[in-house]
């Protein structure tokens, strides 16, 4: 059974110190990687405004045991799905500077076409299942909380993601 | 004898409330936890919720002793 790890970092979190260590527990088994890591931008507050208020910080929330509950059901759905060597999820909570890491989502399988797509699962359903919120904090001393996440299908790639919006049944 | 109920992010600073506690014997639904907690405001267009931190409906029911979650869309990652 693969190892399906997850954890949420109230502090900045070194990615590339972590896949070091997965690496080294599972070779020789492992013959294939994919990672996903984002980062914080900073952003202007207003893309009309490229020399207007930027993005100091992002503040994460989170809903502390579900959060962890989401990730641990997605790495291991994942892990399970594409017979993965291991899942890992690190995700930050709490204050982060631009250039810091958000999240690192990792895959470790014995092929490529294994890690790559359950790679993509993993930060997909992240992205639209995981209660995490950011709220933006600009050189002005405003904020504002971030509205809803782009599809994946914006940036260029067809994804199906699965939306909780879309089976909640709200009245009317 | 009750339900609690928790409230995150916007919602969270819109309803200017984090907890809250409601009787058990006055909600059925997920529905009902929303009216007794913050009264006849309509929920907003696109409100997520989970019973005892797994996803849940509108419709669906609520026990003695749950806790209830209502949360804006996600923006993690």
């Amino acid at each position: 059974m693969a190892e399906a790890g997850i954890r949420l970092a109230p502090v900045p979190f070194d990615p590339w110190a972590e896949l070091a260590a997965l690496q080294s527990a599972l070779a020789p088994a492992v013959g294939a990687s994919a990672i996903f890591l984002g980062t914080a931008r900073a952003d202007a507050a207003d893309p009309a405004e490229p020399d207007g208020p930027r993005l100091t910080a992002l503040e994460l929330e989170h809903y502390p045991g579900m959060t962890e509950r989401e990730l641990q059901r997605i790495a291991t759905m994942a892990a399970a799905a594409h017979d993965l060597l291991a899942a890992r999820i690190v995700h930050r909570v709490g204050r982060v500077a631009p250039g810091e890491p958000i999240v690192l989502v990792a895959a470790l399988a014995t092929r490529r076409a294994a890690a790559f797509s359950a790679c993509r699962q993993m930060i997909e359903a992240l992205k639209y299942e995981a209660p995490f919120w950011k709220r933006e904090c600009f050189s002005d001393g405003s904020a504002r909380w971030v509205e809803a996440n782009t599809p994946a299908a914006a940036d260029g790639a067809a994804i199906p993601g699965a939306d909780p919006a879309a089976s909640t049944g709200l009245p009317g | 004898m009750s339900v609690q109920v928790r409230f995150f992010a916007s919602l969270r600073e819109l309803l200017q409330c984090t907890d809250a506690e409601v009787p058990a014997a006055a909600v059925r639904t997920v529905g009902d936890v929303w009216h007794q907690a913050v009264g006849e405001r309509a929920p907003p267009g696109k409100l997520l919720m989970a019973v005892n931190q797994q996803y849940a409906g509108w419709d669906d029911p609520v026990a003695d002793g749950d806790e209830v979650g209502f949360f804006p869309p996600v923006t993690g990652g």
